[in-house]
Order: C-alpha cells, then structure tokens, then sequence
C-alpha cells in the first residue's frame, strides 16, 4: 500500500521521531492522516500500518477499536460534529443537534445517500466558552446557531 | 492581520500568560521577540538547574492540567543525572468539559510554550520533548508544526537553541480522540502507539514514563507560565495570587453569562464577580443556579456556595476543586437531571473500561438516569445514584471513576428537588 | 536471604518478605483476598479490584494484587468496607453479565458463581437493558460468549506472555469493550487451548466440550499425555468410558497452567471409529476377526516353534507403550525369545549424550531447570513446534527471571522473540553455529542446552565438549519425539550385544518372525524377508498393521495403569481413564503369550513390573511414594555407553501431528496451523 508523496515524507519523519526500536508509537498518527487519505481503516490499512510500525495487526486493530475518531467505514466528504457536552448543552447544543438530523435526514454516525455528509454528536472539543460548537472535518465553528448551521451546510453542498 | 480573537478581552484581566493574546503576528517567532520572546531562556541558561527549579517553587505555581500538583515539587523529582534520556511531555489533550484555554495558548503564543518547554529542558537536563495534541486539534496540529518549523529554521530549537549550544528537539504528536489519553500515564501509553490505559503508579512518569524514560509532563498552560516566572521572578509571579496559589490562570467561563469568553484571572480572584463583572452576568436577569468551578470532574456548587476566592485551598475546603479552569455556570432554569445524564453519557462513553467499577458504574449510571430524565424513574433510583456513585469513587484503576462520581454525587444531593420534580410530574400523568 | 518484615493482617502477626505482593502474604497466611485479574504468572492489572483491602493510614482501599508489603503495615481484609466494596463490585460486574449460567459450560466450575456466592449481594438493583453480543466460534476449538465476559485479561495475557503467540486482544473501549482474535473474526494460533482454562467464567470454551455435559457428571482422571515427549499432565473428564474433555486448570502437573493443543483435545483417537477392537488374522479372503484366546494360541504357536528351531526373531517396540511394556518385552525378547534383536524407533541419541556425560553428576537438565537456569540454548529444534512445554518454559524464565535464550537453528523458530541471540545455520551447521556464542555463553552464571536429532554422534561429542570448555555449570536436554521415548531407551528396547537394529531386521532377508508393538516401521521402509510372520499390536490398521498375520487390538496410554519417563527423564504415572471394549494392554498381551508359551517371566502387573524396574534399571531406583506424588528424575548416568547400530531421526512431528495417530484424531485434523506470523522475530513477547 503506498500513500501520497507528502503523506509519505510525513510518515518517513513520524518514524524517526521516537527512541529507537520505538516505531510503535507512530500507529496512532499514522492511522489518524491515513484514514483521512484512504477514507476509512481498512483491514489492508491495518496490516500496512503494522508493517510499517513493526507490530502485530492485531496491536494495531486494538488501536483502531479503542480511539473515537478511527472509523472502519467511510464517513460524508464532511463530517459534521456537534457537541452537546454541558457548556453546548445550556445553550442550545442538543437542539441543534436535532436540527442538525432533520436538515441532514440521518443520524448519529450516519451518512447521507450521496456520501456528501456524516453527523456526528460528539463530546466536547474544546469550544465550551463559544458554545454551541460544531467541527465539519477538522474546521471548528463557534456560537452556531441553526440557522447559521443551514448556511454552512448549504455552503458546502453548493461548493462541491 | 491580528488572529481574531474568540471573545473580547475584558479590562479586569491580568494578562500574564495571555499578553501577547491579539497582537498581530503573536503567533510568529518574530512577534514573539519582539515582546520580550527568549528573556527568560537565556536567564535560564545562566542559572543552574536548581535554581531554575527554586524559581519554580517560589512562584507556587500548581498544575493547570486538573490535579494541580507544584509544578517545581515535579520537576524536582525527575532524576536529572539518571544515565537514561528524560524526555518532556506536554499534554495538550484538553478534553475536559468547560475547558478550551490550551487550544488559544497554542493559536496565540505558541512560541511562549515551547520557551517553557526548553527552560524546563535545561532544568531537568532533557533534550527532546513530545506535543500530545488531542486528534480533533487538527489545525492546532498544523499551527504548533509550523511554529517549530520556525523554530528549527531560526535556530530556536534543533542543535544549538539560541545560540546557546542547548540542545533540543521538539515534536507533535496526535491523539485520535480520547479523553482518557489526557490522565498522564494513559496519555504515555497512547504516545506509545497503545489503547489509551492508564498505568499502575509507581512508578512514576517522573521516573519511568514514555518508554520507560524519566519523564517530565505538565499541561499547556503550564508550560507556557515558565517564562514570566523566570523572566520577572517567581515571587513577582506568586505575588499576583495568593499564599500557596500563585499566580494568575486561564478561567473558561461558559454556559449561561452574557459574555462567555476565556479570561487571564488572578488566583484568588472571586468567583461572583468573575460571573457577573468579567463574563457580563446571567441573561434576562435570571438567577444563579450552581456553578461547575473546573471542569465537568469538580463537584458543582450551588449558588450560595459561590461567594468565595477561586483558589486551590478555598475551592478544597467548598468540597469541590480548581480542576482545569472551565467554569460552568447555569441559572436557575436548568434541569440537573438532564444535567447530571449529560456528564455521565460522557464519562460512560470516555470510560477506557479497564477496570470493572468505571466500566460498568458510569454506564450503570448513565442508563438510571436516562429512564429518569424520560419519565420512568423510581424514588429509589434517587438515592441508589449516590451509592452506586460511591461504590466507584476511590476504587476505580485511575481518577476517571472519581471524575464521574463526584460530581454526580454532588448533584443528586445538592439538587434532589430537580429529581422530586420528574417523580411529581409522573404522578400527575399516573 | 531478602530481608523480612513485620505486618498485621486482620490482627494477624505476619512475617513477610519486603516487597512480596500483599496478596500473596495474605493467601500464604490462610487470609482469603478475592481477585480475578491476578495471576502469579503474568503481569499485573489491578482491573477487577476485587482484591480490595484497608491499610490503616492509608485513605483509599488498595488493591492487593500490586501492593508490597512493608514494615509495619496494618492491614484488614475483613472491615465492613473491604465487604461492602466487594460486595460493590461484584454488583457492577453481574449487570452487564447474562447469568446463563444453567446452559454455561462453567456452571459449577465458575470463579464468578463462586464469588457471587461467597461475597455477592445475592439480589441485584440493575433494572436496565444488558449490552449483548452474539456467541462468536473463532475456531473449531474456541467460542467466545462476550457478554461472559469479566475482562479480567487472563486469557490475553496467558497467549501473549505465556504462550508468545499473542492472538487475543482488546478492542473498543469502555463497556463495550470486548477480547477479540487476531485475525478479525478468526485465530491464527496454537490452539492450545489456554485461554479457555484460564477463564474464570463461560466467555471461553471448547469446541470439544461445550454442552456436552456438566462438570460435576464427570469422573476427573490426571494422567500424563500421549503425545510428545514433554510429559504434560492433563486431566480427562470421563462420563460412562467415553473421555468428554481433556484440560489442566488445576495445574498441578510439571506443566503448571500449559497444554497444547494435543494435550488438550487429541484424546479423540480412542473413540476413532476405525479403532481395532477384536484380534484380526489374515486369510486369503483379508482380514477375519478372531476371538483373543485363537490369536494368542496362534501367535505363541509360531513363536514357540520358530524359537524351537533356533530361527530368526525382530522385535520392535514402541515409543508410547509404558515403562513396564518395554521392560517386559525387552525381557521377553531376550530371556524368552533367546534374541538380542530388540529396537525401536530411535528419535535422539541418548546413548552418545549418556556416554558423553558419563561420570558427571547433575548434568542432565530436569523441565524445572529449563524454568530456572540462567540461560538456555537452543540446537537444531523447533521447541515451539515439538516441544511446546519446554518452549514454554523457556519463556517463562525469560519472564519471571529474565533468563538469557539462545537460538541456534536452521530457520527462525518462537524463542527469537525473547532470545538475546539467533544464529541461523545450515543444516549440519548447527554445532559450529554454537561456537559463534562462546565468548557469550562463557559469561553465563549456568546452561542448560537442548538439542535436536541433528545433534548426534560426533556432532554430540563436540557439543558435551563445547560445553565441558564453557567453565560453567551446563546441563544438557537430549529431544526425543514420543511420550516414552525415553523409558523405550531406558528399559532397553535397544539392540544391544550384537543385536540387530530396527533396519537391520527389516532389511534381513532370512527375518522369520517380526513382532512390532506399538510403532509404524513399514510405513517408510520395505520388508525384505518373505517368510516372516508378522505379528503387529496397534489401536489401528497402520500401514505396518496392514502387513501382518495378526493383529492384536491394544489399550491406549488412556487405558492403561503405568509408568512413562518424559524427554527430561522424569518418570510419571499413567492412570486408566476409560476402557475400550475387545482391547488389552500390551502387557497383558505379553503376559498371555508368555504364559501361552509356558515362560516365566514374572507377575505381569504394572506395579510387580515396576518393582523389577527399580531394582534392576539404572537410575529407576526412585520411592513408589514420591512417584504417588508426581514426577521423579531419574539417574541414568552410569558408565559408558556402548555405541548403537541403527538411525536415528526425529519424525519431526508439528503441533499440529502425532506420528501415526495423526490421522486418527479428528481435531487435529480440524485445527488450523500455526501462522509463520508467529515466527516474525517481533511477535509479541519480543524483549523491550
Ligand atoms: C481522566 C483524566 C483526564 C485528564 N485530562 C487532562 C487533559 O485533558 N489535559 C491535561 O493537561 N491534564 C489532564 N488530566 C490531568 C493529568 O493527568 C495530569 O495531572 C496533568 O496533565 C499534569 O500536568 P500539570 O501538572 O501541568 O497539570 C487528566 C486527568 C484525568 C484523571
Ligand atoms: S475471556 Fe475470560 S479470561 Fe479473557 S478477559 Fe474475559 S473473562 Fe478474562
Ligand atoms: S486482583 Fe487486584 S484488581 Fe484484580
């Protein structure tokens, strides 16, 4: 399995980075910009990680099961995260969360017919004093109203 | 252009660790500088070691992570002339509800944390240092590689820092969505390339961290209140808090304030005035209900028991903690049943399930309060809730099952009025 | 002598030494401390506190199974808290379990019931939906029932540090957390079985056993093993002469917690459809059942006429007969046959090894020194594949006492993941290869090499001499193939005085008779002589079977009472677990055909047999009452030896094989092999 050639110089750094014979510790980064790349963890992923880090698949399956943000299926080409952790939730968080399911027409980790979108409620991220916040990809939003939501979302869908 | 700020600055601040916060460039090494940028490390470099772990200890600075330990009593305790390589971790995990201060260290001053960074490198005699930056972080990710790019290009990090001959080499590293990775020793498995769990303590990172090396780890913001303490002196620091509680730190102030914001406080500073003054008060004048003083893991207090200094000590004898600097604050129209489900769905999801009290306590939890909240609770379940509660606390493998105990046992007994109402309204359509 | 300190445990005076875990303070000293994750073996995880205790000055409990004692401690395992917290935990472990137990396999057996018994609240206040997954097979021989499930880690960490093959794991996280295979939905592994015996409740069981039947309808018989040489104990559970399971949970054999595949499930041949339950004689129309009394008349008949006549006897014994077989049929050969023409399957060359150490003391290696030397150097075998229990062994002292392990070999074998140093030789290379080590070796505190049948003969003298240079303590592991391969060589089943080897006598073309007990000879090799009557005792029609006069049905090593010395020459005992109906043990057949042929040879009871042995056969003379108790060494040591005529060669049996039994044992058929993945040099267990 071979990756972009700027995902590749990136990987060939990660694995100089720790003490050596430690090229484990690349698994987790390595699989969080792959995945991005590749779309999913893919069993073939899997194995090219372990090769790469010089573990087991099956060390790197543990991986893969235990972080949140590793998925083994595709997600939406934007995947739309909101919170509704206690700061979001005081100011709207799950409401707009429900909107965000009826505007998408899917639910939590559900992605939408033409691939475009995935939802995701999520725990909080960081952006309690700008509540109710949402991250599409890695792109955080703050004081997301659904109206603004609406705006963003019809954004993207016009963009592509 | 200045980075736009996320919320306007307000003037009771005392912006120590935030000064350069919304000057153009902040973010660039230059900026840096050019506002006193690389003072402290070259006083450092003049100093000895121990001295700088004196300085240190004078500013009484505590942890901003969440246990708020001395930060000079650990970086003492890192064995500095052990034959083995000590490395630096900075957990840059931020994943405690009501908290997102390191996020703007990093977006703002990311020059300042790595300047803390090398001074406590010369301190404790390490030469290599690790970001654990939380995996929806992304563009911080991206921010922090481009600062030390910056770095390494200027000669700021690499060979020779500062031309001083120090030698250091610095490094992000992502996490991939795990609160859990944020408890220390689960966050060295995890840069270790494991799940995230936690390890059996001793012994202890300082001695045996990631890969087995002695290892000195402090949050970001931390990390990023070294320079001042050299620069203008611990004691300068200690100062602008009060006795044991130096200082100055980031408060997130969040929920139900006209002018929610992260705010630069002096420890000590109150907390009713940071509700009503700094964050602008409760909308359409509605009453205080109970504030969350640090983090979603603090026992929460209710209104009257606010009006008190928010310190380590003071908070402590309140019954609740500092934690991580993310108040909370929610008036009197709020649900603590929908409330208090919220926290432990999170705890219940973020729970690593290692041990069997947190694994299957928060879920127990999570599951009473969810038929609760939808209208099929029992009086029993009122007070199970606090026992289940302390069944976990103090038994669980790591202070995740604490987290979630505390302040669910605050809520139930706090706020059993809240519970009383759901059991009322079922009568009624009984 | 580490130094002691002074404790109290629920008011108990204790003595202890510094640092030992608190738990194991306790239970030595009578103190009950519950747990489920601890296991002395593995590393510790502290996950299913259980083990809580009070240390006074201490705010918290703390969990025994990683506290070290210190002076002064003041512990109580018995306070109302300690119960309560018990209690607690047990109460959150039951919500997400199914208490299926009246259709688990564990039921009666299972640590959970037990504890729920002993500490439990008895009623439970979880009222909510249970999180539930469906049964998984991950192979023929392992389900896995998640929701069982108490992710005490036992299992993952018996095949990751005691097995080193490492094919469970966790996934997920939180509640939902669940031990998974290796291979997404499959193992890829020994199939040992380890993990199933180490569960303390249902998740893990067999595919041989479950819903079989209930412990407790079962007779439990610990015997020794079958197959290989390694002499593991496994304890049969036998429910009306059929043998339902094979497992060691209660450990107490010289295999602690290990047995492999074989071990466990291979018992299966006994009920193999095709196993020979009546004498059999060939007639122009094949092979007719006979009764015993015709077959014995006929077999002592031609014996008898063709001793009479001064002609020519084989007698080829076997690898899996007991100690009393091969010593009587030894005898036999020799004082009732008048012939010296006595062999068996030879698989290692003990005679070299035993006159090559002749005159020292001590120098032959017992499994336990395997578990405690400082180092172990492996020659020319693959322990994992042949010897799983000395392999593990050799882990386990890497393990627990990080001892140094050596590979010399022809490929990359399971000990390169611990081993300090791989040298990889060509095949003949391998003693030259253990040259490149000396400098190494030299600074060990003490040795112990075991090699394979590629080391024999001159080879093996230069190894003893390699060793003798080393100026260390070195013990030496000669690997032979089969369960009693070594009592074979021992009691004599060897042609000594000039008499023939086992090919010598299939290649004579003048061989009147050959009598082959127990073993496969014809399989590979012709038999030259014509005129030979052929008289075969076998569980089946083996190839040689396939070409004699008569055959005679024989009790297996499960169906007998005996003795049998494993690879390290500890003599152990087998105990009759079932009996198939129309065999006989071997020695009762050569009781028969003696008393037939009017010789006196002595009381053919295993225990008379044995009496003989200890007074007759070097290093045998070891006390019944130990022997009652488990494994003896025996000395064998004793003179030169005089060289051998014949081969020798290892069969090279796998984990997965049993020489001629191999296609009789269903599951063995069934399992699948040992991925090369295993072999990598960084599988799991690898140093750092
Ligand atoms: C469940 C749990 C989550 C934690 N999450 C974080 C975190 O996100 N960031 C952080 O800096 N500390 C976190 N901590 C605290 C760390 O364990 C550790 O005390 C801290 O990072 C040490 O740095 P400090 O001394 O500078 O505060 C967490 C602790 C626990 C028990
Ligand atoms: S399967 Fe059995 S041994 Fe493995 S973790 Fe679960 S309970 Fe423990
Ligand atoms: S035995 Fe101590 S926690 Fe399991």
């Amino acid at each position: 399995m071979t990756f972009s050639p700027q995902l590749e110089e990136r990987f060939a750094k990660m694995l100089t980075r720790y003490p050596d014979g430690r090229t484990r510790s690349a698994v987790v980064p390595m699989l969080m910009y792959a995945q991005d790349e590749v779309g999913a963890v893919t069993r073939e992923l899997i194995e090219e990680v372990a090769r790469r880090c010089k573990v087991t698949p099956l060390q790197v399956d543990e991986v893969v099961g235990y972080y949140s943000m590793l998925h083994r299926k595709p997600q939406g080409k934007y995947h739309v995260q909101v919170c509704t952790n206690i700061s979001c939730l005081l100011v709207g968080g799950e409401e707009l969360y429900e909107h965000a399911k009826k505007k998408l027409g899917v639910g939590h980790k559900q992605t939408t017919a033409d691939g475009q979108f995935s939802l995701e409620e999520v725990e909080c991220m960081g952006a309690c004093s700008w509540a109710p916040a949402v991250e599409i990809n890695y792109d955080f939003h703050h004081f997301v109203t659904p109206e603004k939501l609406d705006q963003l979302i019809d954004g993207l869908r016009k963009a592509h | 252009m200045a980075k736009q700020l996320y919320n306007q600055p307000s003037p009771l601040e005392t912006r120590v660790v935030s000064k350069n916060f919304g000057i153009e460039g902040s973010e660039t090494l230059d900026v840096y500088l050019a506002n006193d940028g690389y003072k402290a490390f070259r006083k450092a470099k003049e100093m000895t070691p121990e001295a700088i772990i004196e300085e240190v200890k004078t500013s009484s600075l505590r942890g901003r992570g969440g246990a708020g330990f001395p930060t000079g009593l650990k970086w003492s305790f890192v064995p500095r002339t052990s034959p083995k390589p000590r490395v630096i971790v900075v957990n840059a995990d931020e994943s405690e509800p009501g908290t997102c201060k390191d996020r703007l260290l990093m977006e703002y001053d990311p020059h300042q944390m790595i300047e803390g960074i090398l001074i406590a490198g010369l301190a404790v005699d390490a030469h290599v240092g690790y970001i654990y930056i939380r995996g929806e972080y992304r563009y911080l990710i991206d921010e922090m590689d481009r600062a030390i790019d910056e770095a390494y290009a200027k000669g700021y990090l690499g060979k020779n820092v500062a031309g001083t001959g120090f030698q250091f080499d610095l490094y992000t590293h992502s996490g991939a969505g795990a609160y859990e990775c944020g408890e220390e020793t689960a966050l060295l498995d995890s840069i270790e390339g494991k799940r995230g769990i936690p390890r059996m303590k001793p012994p202890f990172p300082a001695v045996a961290g990631a890969w087995a090396l002695p290892t000195l780890l402090n949050n970001v913001e931390t990390f990023s209140a070294i320079p001042a303490i050299i620069r203008d002196g611990g004691a300068a620091f200690a100062a602008l808090g009060t006795p044991k509680n130096g200082g100055t730190r980031l408060v997130c102030i969040s929920g139900h304030v006209n002018k929610p914001g992260v705010y630069e406080l002096p420890l000590g500073f109150p907390m009713m005035k940071a509700i009503n003054e700094v964050a602008g008060g409760i909308p359409g004048g509605k009453k205080l209900k109970a504030v969350v003083p640090g983090g979603s893991s603090c026992p929460i207090l209710r209104a009257e028991e606010c009006d008190i200094p928010m310190d380590y000590d003071t908070l402590a004898k309140a019954g609740s903690m500092l934690g991580s600097g993310g108040m909370v604050v929610l008036d009197e129209t709020t649900d603590m049943v929908r409330f208090a489900l919220r926290i432990m769905k999170f705890y219940a999801h973020e729970s690593c399930g290692w041990c069997i009290p947190c694994r299957e306590g928060t879920t127990w939890l999570k599951k009473i309060l969810q038929r609760f909240y939808e209208g099929q609770g029992r009086r029993e379940d009122i007070s199970m809730l606090g026992e289940l509660s302390k069944n976990m606390l103090g038994r669980t493998f790591c202070a995740l099952g604490d987290a979630a105990a505390l302040p669910t046992i605050s809520i139930v007994e706090k706020f059993t009025e809240d519970f009383e109402v759901y059991l009322a309204r079922q009568e009624v359509l009984v | 002598m580490a130094d002691i300190v002074k404790l109290t445990i629920d008011g108990k005076e204790i003595q202890a030494e510094k640092g030992k875990l608190l738990i194991e303070v306790a239970r030595q000293n009578g103190i009950e401390v519950p747990s489920f994750c601890y296991h002395e073996d593995y590393t510790l995880q502290a996950a299913c506190r259980m083990c809580l205790v009070e240390i006074e000055k201490t705010p918290k409990l703390q969990v025994g199974c990683t506290t070290p004692v210190a002076e002064g401690m003041v512990v109580r395992t018995d306070s109302d808290v300690v119960k309560k917290a018990r209690k607690g935990m047990l109460e959150f472990l039951l919500t997400n379990h199914p208490l299926d137990c009246p259709v688990c396999d564990k039921g009666g057996e299972c640590e959970l019931q037990d504890m729920a018994f002993r500490y439990g609240a008895g009623e439970s206040r979880f009222v909510e939906r249970k999180h539930h997954v469906d049964e998984k097979q991950w192979s023929p021989v392992v389900y896995f029932d998640a929701p069982r499930c108490i992710l005490c880690y036992r299992c993952v960490r018996v095949c990751n540090e005691g097995i080193g093959v490492g094919a469970l794991g966790v996934s997920n996280r939180g509640v939902i957390s669940e031990i998974v295979p290796n291979h997404d939905d499959h193992l890829e592994c020994d199939e040992c079985g380890a993990c199933i015996d180490i569960c303390p409740v249902g998740a893990l069981t067999s595919g041989a056993y479950r819903y079989q039947t209930r412990p407790w309808e079962m007779e439990h018989v610990g015997t020794i093993c079958t197959h290989c040489a390694d002499g593991c104990k496994t304890t049969l559970g036998v429910r009306n002469d059929e043998i339902i399971r094979g497992n060691n949970r209660d450990r107490s054999g010289i295999n602690n917690e290990f047995l492999c595949v074989k071990g466990r499930y291979a018992f299966d041949f006994t009920k193999h459809p095709e196993r020979l339950q009546s004498p059999m004689m060939r007639t122009e129309k094949g092979y007719e059942p006979i009764s015993w009394s015709k077959a014995l008349e006929v077999v002592s008949g031609r014996f008898a006429s063709v001793k009479a006549r001064g002609g020519k006897f084989g007698v080829i014994g076997s690898n899996h007969t007991t100690n009393e077989e091969n010593f009587f049929l030894a005898k036999f050969a020799r004082q009732g046959l008048g012939t010296n023409n006595v062999d068996h399957h030879r698989t290692g060359d003990l005679a070299t090894v035993f006159d090559a150490l002749s005159g020292k003391t001590n120098a032959l290696a017992t499994t336990d020194d395997v578990y405690s030397a400082k180092a172990v150097l492996v020659v020319g075998a693959d322990l994992a594949q042949q010897h799983p229990f000395l392999s593990f062994q050799a882990r386990a002292n890497f393990r627990h006492h990080n001892a140094h392990i050596y590979a010399v070999t022809t490929g990359p074998v399971r000990e390169d993941n611990q081993a300090v140093a791989s040298v990889r030789v060509q095949k003949g290379g391998e003693v030259a290869g253990v040259e490149s080590l000396r400098d190494k070796l030299k600074a060990e505190g003490d040795l112990v090499i075991v090699f394979g049948d590629a080391v024999q003969g001159d080879a093996l003298r230069k190894l003893v001499a390699f060793g003798d240079s080393l100026g260390i303590h070195v013990k030496y592991v000669c690997l032979v193939d089969y369960s009693n391969s070594r009592g074979a060589f021992d009691m004599g089943v060897l042609p000594h005085d000039g008499g023939l080897s086992r090919e010598q006598m299939l290649a004579a073309t003048d061989l009147d008779v050959l009598w082959v007990v127990g073993s496969n000879p014809l399989k590979h090799n012709p038999l030259a002589s014509k005129q030979a009557f052929v008289v075969v005792q076998d569980l089946f029609m083996t190839e040689t079977a396939k070409q004699a006069d008569i055959v005679l049905p024989a009790a297996s090593a499960y169906e007998k009472n005996g003795t049998v010395t494993n690879v390290c020459g500890e003599v152990q005992r087998l105990k009759q677990a079932i009996k198939v109906m129309g065999t006989k043990t071997d020695l009762e057949i050569f009781g028969q055909i003696a008393k037939e042929m009017g010789l006196h040879l002595g009381i053919w009871l295993p225990d008379k047999v044995f009496e003989e042995i200890r007074k007759t056969v070097h290093g045998y003379g070891v006390s019944p009452a130990l022997l009652a108790m488990g494994p003896v060494p025996t000395m064998p040591l004793n003179g030169r030896v005089a060289a051998l005529p014949g081969m020798i060669q290892s069969s090279g049996d796998t984990l997965f094989t049993s020489g001629s039994l191999t296609p009789y044992s269903e599951i063995l058929n069934n399992v699948m092999e040992a991925p090369g993945s295993l072999y990598s040099g960084q599988g799991p267990g690898a140093r750092g």
